[in-house]
Order: structure tokens, then sequence, then C-alpha cells
């Protein structure tokens, strides 16, 4: 189903890299050696341009590709499923193997998260590892962005990137109308009502489109990914639902419809249920703006609906 | 009583003394189950992230009456919905689940005498868990004759486990002795607990689900998971009821039962398959609640009396209550968010039960 949208995202993407195939320039090779702070606070002292980059999360996959280092990876975990030229291998990130990763060789390696003592391992065996965690704003994405093209030599590559995201959002809120009135969105992780808050990335993104999350109300449970109560989602009717569990979970309009006591929702009434891919939904990386350009048109219209 | 494992040669006319000095169910007690079974059902019906006053919740009640609905009018429609799709089915579904839980436990203790049986001991939760797995990672959406597959797959998943400890637990000791099904039980479940685990690492598409699923969740309760789990319940709880008295025999020593005419054997195999048979409904809709199948009925033995004639029944009424108020407190404390029906059931049953314990001697048990 998303293979179309999937397909024309990876030719701008192989559009936007193609100067990157050629080596880098000997002048980017002089910013080494660099010591970076990754998300978890370890620094990383990297002597020379990595070439053997080993990425374990899908994330930061995406964005080595995004900012022309794709060439210089030689591995990716079995969760990084984009770009589709990805070295895709049976690497895992939730439970790393160091043996397995450093069976590649590699002079960097990227992770979402320190999980089963991952960087005191390969700190053992001196390979340098760069955490790059869940971006909790848009700016976090754009600064680790910045931060792996630093890593990796590739900083021009990341700063055009970056500007160029920037001015996409900016293009994309500025097809939206000035609502009167915050429109409401309901965001499901799971079939179990799991959801996620603004003080996330994805909750992030909805605020840039103006969007009044109802999630934000149940801080109190947790503050990243509360789960709801059925009757407060109800109550509460939202104008929007985004489905991030379509994958997982095989939830659509017709199954949300189908929900006991869910059909008095507006959202569900008006058919303003969208499907997104969980995958794109939960990274925090440069195809934001492709779940940017799905959700918008939904909020023009439901606006438009309102005026 | 409860002598842990192996039989007790005690001799028979001492068994059927102590069977008649066992104290019977006091009307005071059934009448305290009965109300607060019905305490805890107005709770979890006025009780909720969304308030609905007194009034809306009669009248949303009543409308569902026969003959009388069409009397009751001026409900808001968004509230009714909320009252009768939501709110209404999940306190049902929780008192049947509570019920049918702590009845289970204290059948599965009475007929293994081992005061740490559980309703999950043979395997009913692992079977349940490997089943629901199976049906998420590989046919995602499934359905069958137009039910859900993940419950149906739980509630074989749970039906092959106990089947296979009971299979096991033959060829390995003959069913000679509870301790020999207790093991195969052990051993069933820990095996099955292993595929679960790895399908779930290596099908991390559906990694997410799975946990969910495994948490336990009145929190998608509607009517169809109610009818789905009500007639394997009832039938489960009027099969234990029946041999309340059998139970009492049993807790004596197997010999005693031989005494009285019945097959030690033909009663565990009913009373365990009964006793399977509403856990895993139950669990294919809810997931697993620990603790509800050991704290009930120790509760009540300490309080009320241990024998069968008083632990059955007030097991159900007060299993029952304790998960809806659980229920209702998992959905209201962190109000809209909710909180695993398991946290609460453990944080307050369990220094509730050793207040218990502390005030009435652990002689007792």
């Amino acid at each position: 189903m998303r293979a179309h949208h999937l397909l024309v995202a990876g030719v701008l993407f192989l559009a936007s890299c193609g100067g990157s195939a050629s080596p880098p320039p000997a002048t980017q090779s002089a910013h080494f050696p660099v010591t970076l702070v990754g998300s978890t606070g370890v620094s990383v002292t990297i002597t020379k341009q990595p070439h053997r980059i080993v990425s374990l999360s899908p994330t930061a996959t995406e964005m080595l590709f995004a900012i022309g280092a794709g060439p210089q990876v030689v591995a990716v975990d079995d969760q990084s499923n984009f770009p589709a030229s990805a070295p895709h291998t049976k690497l895992s990130g939730f439970q790393p193997n160091i043996e397995a990763i450093a069976a590649y060789a590699p002079d960097l390696v990227v992770a979402a998260d320190d999980i089963g003592g991952l960087v005191h391992g390969l700190q053992a065996v001196n390979i340098p590892i760069l955490i790059e965690g869940p971006a909790k704003t848009i700016d976090d994405s754009y600064r680790q962005m910045v931060q792996l093209g630093t890593a990796t030599g590739q900083g021009a590559g990341a700063d055009s990137v970056v500007a160029k995201e920037r001015s996409d959002v900016a293009a994309i809120v500025a097809t939206l109308a000035k609502p009167t009135r915050a429109l409401k969105i309901y965001h499901e992780l799971d079939s179990t009502y799991y959801t996620a808050t603004s003080a996330t990335f994805i909750g992030q993104v909805y605020k840039v489109l103006g969007l009044s999350n109802i999630a934000d109300a149940a801080t109190g449970a947790a503050p990243d990914y509360p789960q709801l109560s059925a009757e407060y989602i109800v109550s509460s009717n939202p104008d929007l639902i985004v489905l991030a569990d379509t994958n997982c979970c095989r939830q659509d309009r017709g199954t949300v419809a189908a929900r006991p006591g869910w059909s008095v929702i507006a959202a569900v009434k008006s058919g303003e249920v969208i499907n997104v891919d969980d995958d794109v939904a939960s990274r925090w990386g440069p195809r934001m703006i492709d779940f940017l350009r799905v959700v918008a048109p939904h909020v023009r219209d439901i606006e438009k609906q309102a005026a | 009583m409860l002598g842990i494992f192996g039989p007790r040669a005690e001799p028979a006319a001492g068994a059927l003394i102590a069977l008649g000095g066992l104290p019977r169910l006091r009307w005071v007690w059934g009448a305290a189950g009965f109300a607060s079974l019905l305490i805890a059902a107005a709770v979890g019906a006025l009780v909720g992230p969304v308030h609905i006053g007194l009034g809306t919740v009669f009248a949303a009640l009543l409308s569902h009456v026969p003959w009388l609905g069409s009397s009751v009018s001026g409900v808001d429609p968004g509230q009714a919905t909320i009252l009768w799709s939501l709110r209404f089915p999940r306190v049902v579904l929780g008192a049947l689940v509570g019920g049918m839980l702590a009845t289970a436990g204290a059948a599965y203790q009475g007929v293994f005498r081992n005061p740490l049986a559980d309703p999950y001991l043979l395997g009913a939760a692992a079977g349940a868990n490997l089943g629901a797995t199976l049906a998420i990672a590989f046919a995602p959406g499934g359905s069958f004759i137009g039910v859900n597959l993940v419950p149906l797959a739980a509630f074989a998943g749970a039906g092959a486990a106990v089947a296979g400890a009971f299979a096991l637990g033959r060829t390995v000791t003959g069913l000679r002795t509870a301790t020999g099904l207790i093991l195969a039980g052990v051993a069933v479940a820990a095996f099955f607990n292993a595929i679960q685990t790895y399908v779930q690492q290596s099908q991390t598409n559906s990694l997410r689900q799975v946990y969910s699923w495994i948490l336990g969740r009145l929190v998608t309760a509607g009517w169809d998971g109610v009818l789905l789990v009500l007639p394997y319940v009832a039938l489960s709880l009027v099969v234990i009821y029946v041999h309340r008295r059998l139970l009492d025999a049993l807790s004596v020593g197997e010999d005693e039962v031989v005494t009285l005419g019945v097959s030690v054997r033909r009663v565990r195999l009913i009373v365990v398959i009964a006793a399977t048979l509403g856990t895993a409904a139950v669990v294919a809709v809810a997931g697993t609640i620990a603790f509800v199948g050991i704290i009930v009925p120790h509760t009540i033995r300490l309080l009320a009396g241990r024998s069968y004639r008083v632990v059955v029944p007030l097991s159900m009424l007060f299993g029952a209550a304790f998960i809806v108020l659980a229920d209702t407190a998992a959905r209201t404390v962190v109000s809209p968010g909710e909180l695993p029906i398991g946290v609460i059931t453990a944080f307050v049953g369990a220094p509730f039960f050793i207040a218990v314990m502390r005030s009435t001697r652990v002689a007792a048990l």
C-alpha cells in the first residue's frame, strides 16, 4: 500500500544525495579528529573520517543516507528498513551482540540506545560509539543530523538537508489556515490506546500543524507515551485520528469505526481517520516531511469544513 | 489443612470428623459477598475519567431494560454511549474475570493441596500467551467465523498447554500424585514460554501488540468480550460449585475421597478441566492478571473459614468485587490515562493480604 509513496520518497532521496557517491573532499578530513557528546552524555573521539559505519538505529540509518554518508555505511540493523539500498543485516539494536558488531570491523557505530552494555562493550574493543537517542523536538532531530554530519565528514550535506527540511516544514505550515479553534488529534500507537503526548517528537510535529493533542491531559499516567481510557477518547471527541498501528496491529478506518462506542467520535463520523506507516511515524528522521505531507491535507480539509 | 504434596495417612474416620467440623457458609458472609459485589459494581459504573451524574447512570441502565426502556428519555447520547458501550461492559467483564480467577485459584489449591497453586499453574497463561503471540505474529488481523482470531488462539493455546501437562503427568507419574501433575505443568509452561519469547523477539513488527496483549487489558472491553467468556465462565463456576464438598474431602486426604466412594482422579480431572476452561476463556479476553487467584481465596479462608463450601461461593463474589474495584482504580488513578490492572491488584492486594495474615495468625493456613 505504501510502496508507491516509499518509491517516490526513495527517488527524491537518491536525487538529493546524488553528489555524495564520489569520495568526500579532502578538506573535510581536516575536521578530524572530532570529539562529540551523544544523547546519553558519553563523549566519543573519532580520529579520522569513518568509512566502515555500523548503524543500529533505523532513524540514524535514514539520517546517514539523507546527509550523504550512505556509501560509508557497511551494515545496518534488522529494523533499518529504509532506504532500500542500505546494507541490511541481522544485527539487532534491541539485543546488540558486541562480537557480531565487531565482526564488521566498524570505525564508527551509531545506536539509539545504550542497551545491554553496548557502549561499555564497544569501548572495550576500541570501537567509537555515538548514541543518538529519540529526539524530543524537531530541533533535536536537526541537531542529531548535524552531529552525524560532523561525525562522518558530511557536514555540508547535513546542513543542506536541515535547511531543506526547515523550508519544507514552513511551506507545509503556510498552506494551513489559521483555525477558529484548535483541532483535536488522537495519535494511536497500538490497539490498546497507547498514545504520544506533546512531550514526544511526534507530538511536536502535531504542534507544528497547530493541533491540540488529547493525550496531553494524561501526562500524569506517563509523560511521553500514556495509555488512554476508551471513554476519555470518546468523550474528548477528536477531530482527527492518526493510526500509527497499521502495520503492527492492522488497524484502519473500518476497525476503528467498529470499536464499541467509537462511532460517535467526530473523526470517525467525518472519515478523518488516517493510516500512516508505523515506522515513519515512530522515527525522528528526515521522513518527518513525508509524514507532514500525509497529515496536512486532512488538517486543511477539517479546517475547511469547520469554517 | 493443605498439607503440602502427597497423601496424608490419617484414618478415614478422623477425616470425616474433620469434615464435619468445618464450618458451613454463614449467611452473614454470603450477604457480605453479594453486598460487596453490588457496591463494587455501583462504584465501577459511577466512577470513571468522564464525570457522569448518578441520575444519568441510572437512566442509561434503565433504558436497556426490556419494556421499561422506552419510557426513559433525556439521556445525553454521548454519555449514554460511554456508559453502555464502554463502562458497563468493562464492569461486567471485570466481575466475570475476577470471580473466575479467584474461584479457579481456590479450586486448584484444593485439588493440588498446595497453597501456592494459582489458575496459571498448569500452563494456562503460558499457553494463552503463545497462542495469542502466534496469531498476532503470523495471522495479523485474522478472524475465524467473524470472531477475532487472537482470543480463539489464546483459548486453544491454554487448552493445549494444560492438556500437554496432563499427558506428560500421566506418562511420568500415572497421575497418582498431584505433585507429578504440577511438575509437568511447570515444565510445559516453561517450554511454551520459551517458544513464545522466541517468536516475540524474532517478529519485531508485532512486538508492541504482543506486549500489550500479555500485559492484560480490560481497556478494550466491550459486550462482545463479555459474550465470548460468559458461557465458559458460567459452566466452569457451576462445575466447581457442585464439587465444593469433594474439594473439602480432597483437602483432608486423597484416601478419604476414596473412602467416600469417589475416584480421586476423576474429581481432580473434572475440577481441573472446569477451572482451566474458565481461566483460558478469561485469559483470552483479559490477559493474565496475577495474584487474584491466590490472595482472594486465602483471605476468605483466614476470615470466613477454610471449608470449600465457604471458599468457593465467596471467592466468586469477593473475587468479582475485587477486580471491579481494582479496574475502577486502574482507569481513574491517573485519569485519563490507564494503569495496568496488575499493578493495582498487587500494590493494594499484597499489603492487605499481609495485614489479614498478621491479624489472624498464619497457623490457620
